[in-house]
């Protein structure tokens, strides 16, 4: 299993924000993305998870092993820490693991209601999502925010030794250091160029 | 599919999950319009069919917009989208979902409001019947314009706007099938109509909601 992409080009609200985009992503192997804000990590990973179609280019993993984490949490309020992670579960299918509530350190809020967490139990919350539904090939985009040191490592453990050590594939966009050993892809060289406007307004300047 | 079904089901009688409110909603215009129309009886027993049906419809109405724009803002929409439940059934369960907490609540308390309105007597099994057919198609039907609004901001209006017009036949058979009770008359026709419109917009308006939801999501 990998993670193939070959010449991809991205599109957010009709223009065009990368292109040429080629990579590829082995079992057990996360890739990193880097670049300023506004280049198009999101838009690609949306991209990459299915949420929007590609321009131009291929997409190539197990579509039936595909996941997504966005900036929201998709977390219920009014549901406990629990009965957020078994409706996930349930929606993909699986028996809800246990352990991932360890492995998020939610053990002792498991029973809270999620209206009740901070932003950043909520995060380890929407993580651990990732834990219970069971998907190899995770898209990840700033998963860390808000979480402090120790939930981030908290987070990168579980990355190295529940996912990426079973042969799961992670592509994660983020700006801090996760401790992982991972290949960085710099989205810079891939930032479409502006598209020629047919006619130069220049001559009403 | 059950999984949401269950989730929505929960949610909605939890704290803030607004269960009960186009029920109260439905009990309140009920209510009001004798006071409007004055203590008439038999004008009363007269237009009773059609008020409370479009009572039931305005209830309906209220609760559109939470069906997906509370899933959309806090992300869980587009984590719905990319897991293996198609939207289609995503579409299905959250309309399912929206009939037992307002289309059947409603149906069931329709007859004791039937009273207050001084319903002729045959016609209360036919309010039943033509709600519990009808409520259906208004929460399929609200559910396919929830998903085109969503990502609109305050977009309850528009959708109001939007699925208004498309109520109109339900709206009409339903309360034909009441009134033509009332009088004796035969309900046959209006009844097998309604029927129709709702197992049409069962049939068909899933996966125009998913069409919406998944180009929405862009």
């Amino acid at each position: 299993m990998e993670l193939r992409v070959t010449d991809l080009k991205c599109l957010r609200g009709g223009i065009s924000v990368l292109e040429g985009v080629s990579f590829a992503v082995p079992a057990g192997q996360a890739l990193i993305l880097r670049g300023p804000n506004g280049i198009g990590k999101t838009t690609l990973l949306r991209t990459l998870a299915g949420l929007q179609p590609a321009d131009a280019g291929e997409i190539a993993y197990p579509a039936e092993e595909g996941a997504y984490a966005s900036h929201e949490d998709g977390i219920k309020a009014a549901l406990s820490v629990r009965e957020n992670l078994a409706f996930w579960a349930s929606v993909y299918g699986r028996a809800m693991d246990e352990a991932v509530l360890a492995a998020f350190d939610l053990v002792d809020l498991a029973e809270r209601p999620a209206a009740t967490l901070s932003s950043g139990q909520k995060r380890r919350l929407g993580l651990a999502r990732l834990g219970v539904i069971g998907r190899k090939v995770l898209f990840l985009d700033e998963p860390t925010i808000s979480l402090d040191r120790f939930s981030v490592k908290l987070f990168a453990d579980f990355l190295r030794d529940q996912h990426l050590a079973k042969g799961g594939i992670a592509v994660i966009a983020t700006h801090i250091d996760l401790g992982l050993e991972a290949p960085e892809l710099d989205l810079q060289p891939f930032r479409a160029a502006p598209e020629a406007t047919g006619g130069s307004h220049e001559v009403f300047l | 599919m059950i999984a949401l079904l269950m989730r929505d089901l929960r949610l909605a009688v939890r704290a803030g999950g607004g269960f009960g409110l186009g029920l109260a909603f439905f009990l309140i215009v009920v209510v009001l319009v004798p006071f409007g129309v004055g203590p008439n009886s038999d004008l009363l027993a007269k237009i009773a069919p059609g008020i409370l049906w479009v009572a039931a419809l305005l209830a309906a109405l209220l609760s559109l917009d939470r069906i997906f724009a509370l899933d959309y803002e806090d992300g869980s929409l587009a984590l719905l989208a990319t897991s293996p439940l198609p939207m289609e059934g995503a579409a299905l369960a959250k309309a399912v979902a929206h009939w037992l907490t307002t289309g059947l609540p409603l149906t069931l308390a329709a007859p004791a409001l039937g009273a207050l309105l001084n319903l002729p007597g045959p016609a209360y099994s036919f309010l039943l019947i033509s709600l519990l057919i009808g409520t259906p198609a208004l929460s399929v039907i609200g559910t396919f314009g929830a998903a085109l609004t969503i990502g609109i901001r305050r977009g309850g209006l528009l959708l109001s706007l939007l699925v208004l017009p498309l109520y109109v036949p339900t709206l009409i058979f339903g309360a034909e099938v009441v009134r033509r009770g009332a009088e004796g008359l035969a309900t046959a026709t209006p009844l097998i109509m309604l029927a129709g419109i709702t197992a049409g917009a069962i049939a068909l308006l899933p996966f125009a909601a998913a069409v919406a939801l998944r180009i929405n999501l862009r």
